[in-house]
């Protein structure tokens, strides 16, 4: 393989540090919130998956499919409560998400 | 510079582009598209590194079913995204401190994993199988108890998607099958007699 380990590493600890920068400038607008913290479990596979590779060893690929597999059901929970969300206040502000404090 | 390192270089330089756009793009359209970009890239990454099943799996998984979630969210709400967006210039400088000092740390750390880590010492010998074999055979013996817990934690989000979205508007008529086959001829007529001209009936 002509490509060390090394390059996939980083190329996962950019895609995550963006998400993190994400999550950081975006910090009103849940749906983007949202796609960094996909963004941040893809970086997650790619260490799994690239460590799987140049270990010759499977698990780590087990690993990555679980990943996915929880990152689909939060996607799927977390837009669901954003819709009801939207629904009961006409906005998705995340700053004024108070309706939980009692 | 061989065919496989540009490949490389191509791909990793168009996911990070796009998950940079993903973050900063205004309409957040433009985001969803761009995080189906980086899921394709990604895909290709994936394949480099000789993981056809997972990379196949991301195509399907992501592209097909969350990113199109994530388009339709964003479709229907009908939300103004630009007074989203006030707060981006002034956590901008913080949020990029915090995201350099990450980024360097976690170089580092990759840098000396990869250069001394288990992956350069350690080698496991070639397996004879495909990549979705290999899965496999994994996944249905050692892992079968964390597969079928990941089957359970995708029937609860379903549920509670489902309960969390479904509404019952009022004032809707709506089909209700048990009520028209108990309906019979005994409670569903009546004779109306004595009608005056002209005033109709009130049911």
């Amino acid at each position: 393989m002509s490509v060390g380990l090394n390059p996939y590493l980083a190329v996962a600890a950019i895609l995550f540090t963006i998400g993190v920068f994400g999550i950081f400038v975006n910090r009103r607008n849940i749906i983007i919130i949202m796609m960094a913290v996909e963004l941040i479990l893809l970086a997650v596979n790619i260490n799994l998956v690239a460590f799987s590779s140049f270990l010759h060893e499977v698990t780590g690929q087990i690993f990555a499919m679980f990943v996915l597999t929880v990152a689909a059901a939060e996607a799927a929970v977390g837009l669901a409560i954003l819709v009801t969300f939207f629904r009961n206040r006409g906005d998705i502000l995340v700053d004024r998400a108070n309706m939980m404090k009692g | 510079m061989d065919l496989q390192a540009i490949a490389f270089y191509v791909l990793s330089a168009v996911t990070i582009g796009s998950a940079l756009m993903v973050v900063t793009a205004r309409n957040p359209v433009h985001s969803v598209l761009f995080l189906i970009t980086t899921f394709f890239t990604c895909a290709g990454l994936f394949v480099m590194l000789g993981a056809e099943f997972l990379a196949m799996l991301l195509v399907v998984v992501y592209v097909g079913a969350v990113a199109v979630l994530f388009l339709f969210v964003v479709m229907m709400l009908d939300v103004d995204f630009g007074s989203l967006r006030s707060g981006f210039a002034r956590y901008l400088p913080i949020g990029g401190v915090a995201a350099a000092v990450l980024l360097g740390e976690m170089i580092l750390v990759a840098s000396a994993v990869g250069d001394r880590g288990a992956a350069v010492t350690t080698h496991y010998g070639a397996s004879p199988y495909s990549n979705t074999e290999q899965i496999g055979r994994v996944l249905y013996t050692d892992y079968i108890y964390f597969f079928e817990a990941a089957g359970m934690v995708l029937l609860v989000a379903m549920i509670g998607a489902i309960v969390l979205t479904l509404r019952h508007k009022p004032g809707i008529k709506r089909q209700v099958i048990a009520d028209q086959t108990a309906r019979s001829a005994s409670n569903g007529m009546r004779i109306i007699t004595d009608v005056k001209i002209g005033q109709g009936i009130d049911a």
